[in-house]
């Protein structure tokens, strides 16, 4: 009994910022959603209906909605593919600093996720690297379209999520015993038998955690599309910053930001009724 | 009046503090003071403390680089007050910070002429400016000082440099006759399609639709036919810019080979080097920036600070600086050649050469544009 006290006064201080920074927000968000709009940057508290409504009846916000999903999913999937593999040879590696290639995963984190979308403009563009380099070896005679296209949004996500995925999958991945795979090459598998079998059926814990973190971060990305994007290439993100920045419709803005945060909420619901929240966290633990 | 009720204040606290009265004689005297003089509010704490910085937000890169070499770094020398500058690409960002904070902690905004004043005075964020602390607003052009007179008899800002949004070209591609020929057309010109800028601002996309469809700006009869156009417009554009200094590096990397531009940023780039002309086609869309003063500032610092900007040398340096001309009525103060030969320079001073937004008109649509603006610019 004194032990569960004693853990309430640990957790009280976590708990109460929680309060304050996440959930009196969202409440507030909440109570903005029936305001009135009265012109820009001017809202009454004439309690009323018709921002949900709007969302509901009109089908420019669905289409976004769908478009975000979308976008999210294939970054998500392709972070997945492309991210196994590293996650898969770090695990592997006999290399004495694997700490090194671990430290390689945060590079990236030391210089600033605008900069480093940014940078993309000078790779991608006409006159960027790899047009020039193209056309001054003669395979192309006039600059490819690359930037401001949803590829290059899709690629931009990917650069700033990959070392989620690959560190997810890593930390799932050395959780595995290492005698199970012994055991299944004694038993006859094949390396690939055996990584089917065994390895990857271990690691899908770590996998799917690093899809749902890859999935929400890309569903709720604003930047990214904002720099590498064209004029369609715009996600659910951008639509809410345009509401309230531009705009200056906050009652509008906030209701799109509580579908946002309803549908990714339920998209966590769903995975940790049949995953369990707790593999995301399972890395912090170790 | 504020700042010598500020003064007593302190005289009170340090009366107070060398023990020359018992704390509640203090704390009465004190209460007494702030509410005679109005500042006993949620701003209290930054009107009572002693002034020694004023803050500024403006649109950054080379049009504030030019105000703080030229206004503010002469300005902090001589008075020891700092000018703590802050940036912004959007004034509706920088509406949006203000909305957010506690009056005081935004103060002067280098803001985007009338349209933009309306909607600091309806939000209800806007100070009274003492007209007598600001001598040198004498010299300011009385056509650019009116329309904000109109909207507030008591001013909150005051004019400071103007300029046109026209049409910026790369030389190598187009040429200056063919940019004449076709003015506002240039921009959904088909030859240029996937080479074309714009800037993604609901009023620059309204202005140049409205031209292209043969309408006034000022008087749009069929706003249909202007959102066809913009999306016409829309299907052929590369990047719709969002920064002055995102459309120097669009300009200057040959992104885009044609675009609406701010005159200024372009005459960066011109003398810069860079292959770009510039062409002002008949109605193109004129706009005047001011130092709006914002509730809650102290208000004979900024007083203080604009009455400095204005200042004929101060002025002068920042116009040929920022590559803008200033507010500074041309018949009253003599001008450089290099500000003669500024894109949009109205010698007259009576700007009737321009052509600006109706401030009333365009607020009145302002809400419904921008949010139809807004989904065509996505694709709808």
């Amino acid at each position: 009994m004194q032990q569960t006290r004693f853990a309430w006064y640990l957790l009280a201080p976590a708990l109460i910022l929680l309060v304050i920074l996440l959930v009196l927000p969202i409440i507030i968000m909440m109570i903005y959603t029936f305001y009135e709009f009265i012109t820009a940057g001017v809202e009454q508290a004439n309690y009323t209906a018709a921002n949900w409504r709007e969302f509901f009846t009109d089908s420019y916000y669905h289409l976004f909605l769908w478009k975000t999903a979308r976008v999210a999913a294939i970054t998500a999937i392709a972070c997945a593919l492309m991210g196994y593999v590293p996650a898969y040879f770090i695990w592997m590696t006999s290399f004495r600093h694997k700490w090194l290639l671990l430290l390689l995963l945060i590079v990236p984190f030391w210089i600033s996720f605008t900069i480093r979308t940014f940078s993309w403009i000078h790779i991608l563009g006409e006159q960027g690297a790899i047009n020039v380099t193209l056309m001054s070896i003669g395979i192309i005679d006039s600059p490819i379209q690359m930037l401001y296209t949803e590829g290059a949004v899709i690629m931009g996500m990917i650069h700033f999520l990959l070392p989620y995925m690959i560190l997810n999958v890593y930390v799932s991945l050395e959780g595995i015993d290492r005698d199970l795979l012994s055991a299944a090459r004694t038993l006859g598998c094949t390396s690939a038998q055996a990584f089917r079998e065994v390895t990857l059926p271990l690691s899908l814990p770590g996998l799917c955690a690093g899809l749902l973190l890859c999935f929400v971060l890309a569903a709720g990305s604003y930047v990214t599309p904002q720099i590498l994007g064209g004029n369609r290439d715009a996600l659910f993100g951008n639509l809410i910053y345009d509401t309230i920045m531009q705009q200056l419709n906050w009652p509008m803005g906030s209701t799109l930001s509580i579908v946002l945060f309803v549908l990714l909420g339920i998209v966590s619901a769903i995975y940790s009724r049949y995953m369990g929240l707790s593999t995301i966290f399972k890395g912090l633990s170790r | 009046m504020k700042l010598t009720q500020t003064k007593r204040l302190e005289r009170l606290t340090e009366r107070y503090r060398n023990g020359g009265m018992d704390r509640r004689t203090f704390l009465g005297l004190a209460a007494a003071a702030a509410a005679s003089t109005g500042v006993m509010t949620r701003w209290s704490g930054p009107a009572l403390a002693a002034v020694t910085e004023v803050r500024f937000d403006g649109w950054g890169g080379v049009v504030q680089e030019a105000i703080d070499k030229f206004a503010f770094q002469p300005y902090t020398k001589k008075t020891g007050l700092k000018v703590v500058q802050g940036t912004f690409g959007d004034e509706n960002e920088v509406i949006t910070k203000v909305k957010t904070s506690n009056p005081g902690d935004f103060q002067i905004i280098h803001s985007s002429g009338v349209e933009y004043y309306k909607k600091y005075v309806d939000g209800g964020w806007v100070s009274e400016i003492n007209e007598a602390n600001i001598p040198n607003m004498a010299n300011v052009m009385t056509a650019m000082i009116e329309p904000f007179r109109k909207l507030t008899p008591k001013l909150s800002a005051i004019p400071y440099d103007y300029g046109t949004t026209g049409i910026a070209y790369n030389t190598k591609v187009i040429s200056p006759e063919e940019a004449k020929e076709k003015g506002a057309q240039l921009l959904v010109d088909k030859k240029y399609a996937g080479k074309i800028g714009g800037f993604s601002d609901k009023n620059t996309r309204v202005w140049y639709a409205a031209l292209q469809t043969g309408q006034s700006p000022n008087d749009i009869k069929d706003i249909e036919a202007v959102w066809a156009k913009i999306r016409e417009s829309r299907d052929m554009v590369k990047k719709y810019w969002g920064s002055g200094a995102e459309l120097m590096d669009l300009l200057s990397k040959e992104e885009i080979v044609v675009t609406d531009a701010w005159s200024g940023r372009v005459a960066a780039l011109q003398e810069q080097g860079h292959p770009i002309g510039y062409l002002d086609p008949k109605g193109s869309y004129a706009w005047m920036e001011d130092m709006l003063v914002l509730k809650g500032s102290p208000m004979a610092e900024c007083e203080e600070l604009i009455n400095f900007m204005l200042d004929t040398e101060t002025s002068i340096a920042v116009a040929e600086g920022q590559k803008y001309p200033p507010s500074l009525d041309p018949t009253k103060v003599k001008l450089t050649d290099a500000i003669a030969k500024l894109p949009a320079f109205d010698p007259t001073g009576t700007m009737t050469a321009l052509t600006f937004g109706d401030p009333i008109y365009w607020a009145e649509h302002d809400a419904e544009w921008q949010k139809q603006w807004d989904r065509i610019s996505k694709g709808a």
